[in-house]
């Protein structure tokens, strides 16, 4: 593999990479404060898809206007599936709201395909992203240093509100002890919904940039993704934002270099996450940044 | 200032409070005694709303605060130190401090917050930005205790403030206790200590399998035959 085969490959890598860490931030802080897979994550960003489809498509909303209506309406979504699917069964065992889960995400899945219809959409690709720019031999897509900067500026305000922010501390300080915020006169539900609302947000920021790169909007489209997200959460460490961060990056750049390197192996992309998580959960469970939690 | 009437809880079929009644005054330090799983947990944790009475009432202030959510009786002032002191391990000192002032938003009084309770325990003025997780049992506690400040607390009640720490730390955790009640802050304090809780107490209350079995002064209960042999160790004096 020469010098800039494997920089043609890393940019690949680090685009889907980032896409995969944006998805993987919303799990890991929902299961960092309520201990939840919200496995109805990853069709967040087919509704966010959507939506920013009928933005452009029916309303002719500029782009910018669509992408903002998009990522606030799924953040909306995310507090209203709290809401309504998980709140009711906070007291219940675990396993109850992980059945919940998914029942919320074959229910989005399933009325995007009664409401829309199953057939795939083409989403429309703005000028601004098409194009790439070429160094030497390497040729990176406009789209891919927008997927980047944006991942890189939405990753560090997340974790600025996180760390700097009173709702950022309230969360690391639910993800702890749930009794004494509440002792501290904190609304646990409003911080549970600030959490929610910051992960979906991200979630709609990465569903509008992954049709970009994968433009067909179809209703079971979030579901690939969102395994995949759930992997990297758990490799980077579950609960850990910046360690979601980079589980992402690290399947990201392994799916990638791994059908570069093996291209006959091409059909086995999609196990790789897979593999990667037996491995991680075999090995160092608590995944990379992960710290060891006394449950 | 604190009155529960009838006070009536079950966990699951076990009933843990069968009708617990008393009255904490204002600006005083009223103690609860009594022995492991006696019920003090249990009624202070109803009063701060992170247990449902079944039946019973009670009223801060002449106000009713029965099964209010925690958040909304913290801010009438009733401010509840945990068992076990519970810190936010995963926090600095400055951000714990920082979760007991969550709503006071004005710069000026929350600095003067900081000021009061880094007077109190220089310690933690000078580790602020270390993990709370890092300090030893004794830090804490002043950390818990400095957190509740944090809340302007008209009524602070304090779970077990010595649970578990040294007897020099116990002096000073008891000590601290006096001057926050002469700073105006009326105390309801749950011991197990009971030889230093009645020493600084206005009156106490002695709970027994989910009931009060006597209530008193401080000095009264003291020289009670009955405390002196089943709290006090028996020692006269
Ligand atoms: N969450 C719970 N579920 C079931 N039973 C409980 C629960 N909490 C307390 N109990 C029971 O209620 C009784 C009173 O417990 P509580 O914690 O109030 O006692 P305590 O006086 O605070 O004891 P300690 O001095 O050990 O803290 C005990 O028998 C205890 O086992
Ligand atoms: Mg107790």
């Amino acid at each position: 593999m020469d010098y800039s085969f494997a920089l043609q490959q890393l940019v690949y890598g680090l685009t889907v990479g980032c896409l995969y860490g944006l998805l993987a931030i919303g799990y890991s802080m929902v299961y960092g404060v309520l201990r939840l897979i919200n496995f109805a994550h990853g069709d967040l960003l087919m509704v966010s898809a959507y939506i920013g489809f009928f933005g452009i498509v029916i309303f002719h909303l500029p782009w910018p206007v669509s992408f903002a209506g998009a990522i606030a309406l799924t953040a909306l979504l995310g507090i209203l599936i709290d809401r309504g699917a998980y709140k009711p069964i906070r007291k219940s065992p675990r396993i109850n709201a992980l059945i919940t889960a998914i029942g919320v995400s074959f229910l989005l899945e399933n009325v995007a395909l009664v409401t829309i219809g199953g057939r795939p959409k083409s989403f429309p690709t703005p000028g601004f992203v098409s194009g790439a720019i070429v160094v030497g031999d390497v040729s990176i897509p406009t789209l891919s240093v927008w997927v980047f900067v944006v991942t890189v500026v939405l990753l560090t305000l997340c974790m600025a509100v996180v760390k700097k922010t009173r709702i950022g501390i309230a969360m690391r300080a639910l993800s702890r002890d749930m009794e004494t915020v509440m002792l501290m006169g904190v609304d646990k539900d409003r911080v549970i919904s600030f959490t929610f609302a910051l992960g979906s947000a991200l979630a709609a920021a990465g569903g509008i940039m992954w049709c970009m790169k994968y433009p067909a909007v179809e209703p079971f489209m979030g579901v690939i993704p969102g395994l995949k997200a759930f992997v990297a959460a758990v490799l980077g460490g579950i609960g850990s934002i910046s360690g979601a961060a980079m589980g992402g990056m690290i399947l990201g750049l392994a799916e990638v270099f791994i059908v570069a390197v093996q291209p006959e192996w091409s059909g086995y992309r999609d196990a790789v996450a897979f593999f990667l998580m037996i491995v991680i959960l075999l090995t160092r469970p608590t995944g990379i940044m992960g710290e060891r939690l006394p449950d | 200032m604190l009155q529960i009437e009838d006070l009536q809880v079950s966990y699951g079929g076990i009933r843990a409070l069968k009708g617990v009644s008393l009255e904490v005054g204002a600006k005083e330090i009223v103690t609860l005694l009594g022995s492991n799983g006696a019920g003090k947990s249990t009624t202070v944790r109803v009063i701060s709303g992170l247990v449902i009475a079944q039946a019973g009432n009670i009223r801060f202030e002449g106000k009713n605060i029965k099964n209010l959510p925690p958040h909304k009786i913290q801010r009438h002032g009733l401010v509840h130190i945990p068992e076990g002191r519970k810190v936010f391990a995963n926090l600095t000192i400055k951000e714990n401090l920082l979760m007991g002032a969550y709503y006071t938003r004005a710069k000026s009084e929350l600095s003067r917050l900081f000021d009061r309770v880094y007077d109190t325990f220089p310690i933690l003025s000078s580790r602020s930005q270390q993990l709370a997780g890092t300090l030893s049992g004794g830090e804490q506690q002043m950390l818990a205790i400095g957190r509740a400040l944090m809340s302007k607390p008209r009524l602070l009640i304090m779970d077990e403030p010595s649970l578990g720490l040294a007897p020099m730390v116990v002096a000073d955790v008891f000590r601290i206790v006096e001057k926050i009640r002469d700073e105006g802050v009326t105390i309801f304090l749950i011991e197990q200590n009971a030889n230093a809780a009645l020493r600084i107490a206005n009156y106490a209350f002695l709970l027994e399998n989910g009931v009060i079995s006597l209530e008193g002064p401080g000095y009264e209960l003291l020289t009670n035959p009955k405390v002196k042999q089943a709290y006090l160790g028996g020692v006269s004096e």
